[in-house]
């Protein structure tokens, strides 16, 4: 079964609210930071099937790598690129620090309920991506290991973790290119080690453009061995599953 | 000793369970609240790489992210509290002669050895795989959506300041182990990796002994 085309667009995510789409092959999904302290906590799965999901641990063992930056893939478990960081303005977004949930919140705002608050209320990332996930018919078993865009937790030499703050900046962007028919879903909420204060995640803006496939000469492609084979691996899936005849 | 080890008094003659488990295979058992669970790394260098469940609500499940937040760390050793994904505790490591273990490097699959090595190791073992068999054999409705990031118990994967991440030669050697003790009633898998194409099993998987101390 095809997944649904979605149509060129613009989407503002307040803070606090979650999204999901179908990404088509080749499209490109932009995420801009507007007020320079974002946290976007996001999953990615195979349209087609969605038991094929983002590997955070392929992901980063296949790069050597511990974070997500332009030149770098997101990893399926099945071996597969599932997308390409194609542009970055931070230099660094997180993938090994998991999500905010309702205790993460409670712990650092007191209590953010919607009775009290109504719209205003204290959203968190693991809850507002099992209702994105349940709107396509996944749930808890689903959750793994994600990313956070626009964030950085460093690692010191002792294992150590540690936020760093200003790794993002009003106006930064990231942009993904998917490599095949894609499942996201995504959570505009506080990141747990995240300093600040009060509960007031900012406003994102997603821009999803049409665009042209991975070339020869790619940058995503050709910036690790790992990579060349992974985008042949892809192809081969694709061109099995007929999405693509050449 | 070195600083940071901890030993266990317990003696293996103890236990009320102990088995033996050869490199390539996978290995489910079920223990309960305050049951201890001891994996030793028997010739040394051994990646054992483990998933927990809460036995009662196969829904939650180990959550590497979780541990490694909670603890504000990324590798484990005694007192790291093995997080489930709702956040709650399932085990507790209590005593740790190797030192450190991992939670970033997951379990090896035949697709990955492909991305990672040449496109014609499919055919090698590998964990997941092995994962999915001990699933299958289990028989609780299990399959690949249940397998997050796991543990490489024994396995060093250094990160740096930089964000670089490598498979290094272990840190363990023969005889280590770690024990943990269960929060709740948990089950737990297990692939003895037969990983041949990095230094996380010295280029040599061998067995390990797994030993349970039931409570009270």
């Amino acid at each position: 079964m095809r997944p649904e085309p979605v149509t060129k667009a613009e989407v503002s995510l307040r803070g606090g609210q979650a999204w999901s789409g179908r990404l088509r092959r080749n499209q490109r999904l932009r995420l801009v930071d507007v007020e320079g302290r974002a946290c976007v906590s996001a999953l990615f799965y195979n349209a087609a099937d969605p038991l094929e999901r983002y590997n955070m641990a392929d992901t980063l063992k296949g790069q050597f790598t511990a974070f997500l930056t332009a030149g770098r893939v997101l990893y399926s478990d099945m071996g597969r690129v599932l997308a390409s960081i194609v542009a970055d303005d931070c230099g660094w977004h997180d993938t090994i620090s998991g999500l905010g949930d309702a205790a993460s919140n409670a712990a650092r705002f007191g209590a953010g309920s919607y009775q009290t608050l109504r719209n205003e209320w204290h959203r968190n990332a693991r809850d507002n991506l099992l209702v994105a996930l349940g709107k396509h018919g996944l749930g808890k078993r689903d959750v793994v290991a994600n990313v956070n865009f626009f964030v950085r937790v460093g690692v010191d030499e002792a294992g150590g973790l540690g936020w760093v703050a200003g790794n993002s900046h009003p106006g930064a962007a990231v942009e993904v290119r998917f490599e095949m028919d894609a499942l996201v879903v995504l959570s505009n909420t506080p990141h747990p080690l995240d300093p600040a204060p009060a509960y007031g995640p900012p406003p994102v803006e997603l821009v999803i453009t049409d665009g042209p496939p991975a070339a020869a000469d790619d940058a995503c492609r050709l910036s690790r061995p790992e990579n060349g084979r992974g985008f042949a691996l892809t192809a081969a899936y694709l061109k099995e599953i007929g999405e693509v005849t050449a | 000793m070195s600083p940071g080890l901890v030993e266990s008094t317990r003696d293996p003659a103890t236990a009320d369970f102990d088995v033996t488990l050869p490199a390539g295979e996978g290995w489910t058992h079920e223990i309960g609240p305050g049951d201890l669970f001891r994996i030793v790394d028997l010739e040394g260098n051994q990646a054992v790489d483990t998933l927990f469940f809460n036995s009662r609500d196969l829904d939650e499940r180990y959550s590497a992210t979780e541990t490694i937040r909670g603890q504000g760390n990324i590798y484990l050793t005694t007192g790291t509290r093995l997080m489930s994904s709702e956040g709650r505790p399932l085990l507790t490591i209590v005593a740790d002669t190797c030192g450190r273990h991992d939670t970033l490097g997951g379990a090896c699959s035949a697709e990955s050895n492909q991305v990672r090595y040449a496109l014609e190791k499919k055919y090698m073992h590998n964990c997941r795989d092995s994962f999915l068999l001990a699933l299958a054999r289990a028989g609780r409705g299990m399959t690949k959506r249940d397998l997050p990031s796991n543990i490489n118990f024994f396995m060093n994967v250094p990160v740096t300041p930089a964000g670089a991440l490598t498979f290094e030669d272990g840190v363990s050697g023969p005889g280590r182990y770690v024990e943990m003790r269960a929060e709740t009633q948990v089950l737990v898998l297990i692939s003895n990796c037969p990983q041949l194409n990095n230094p996380c099993n010295g280029y040599d998987p061998t067995p390990v002994r797994l030993l349970v101390w039931r409570a009270g």
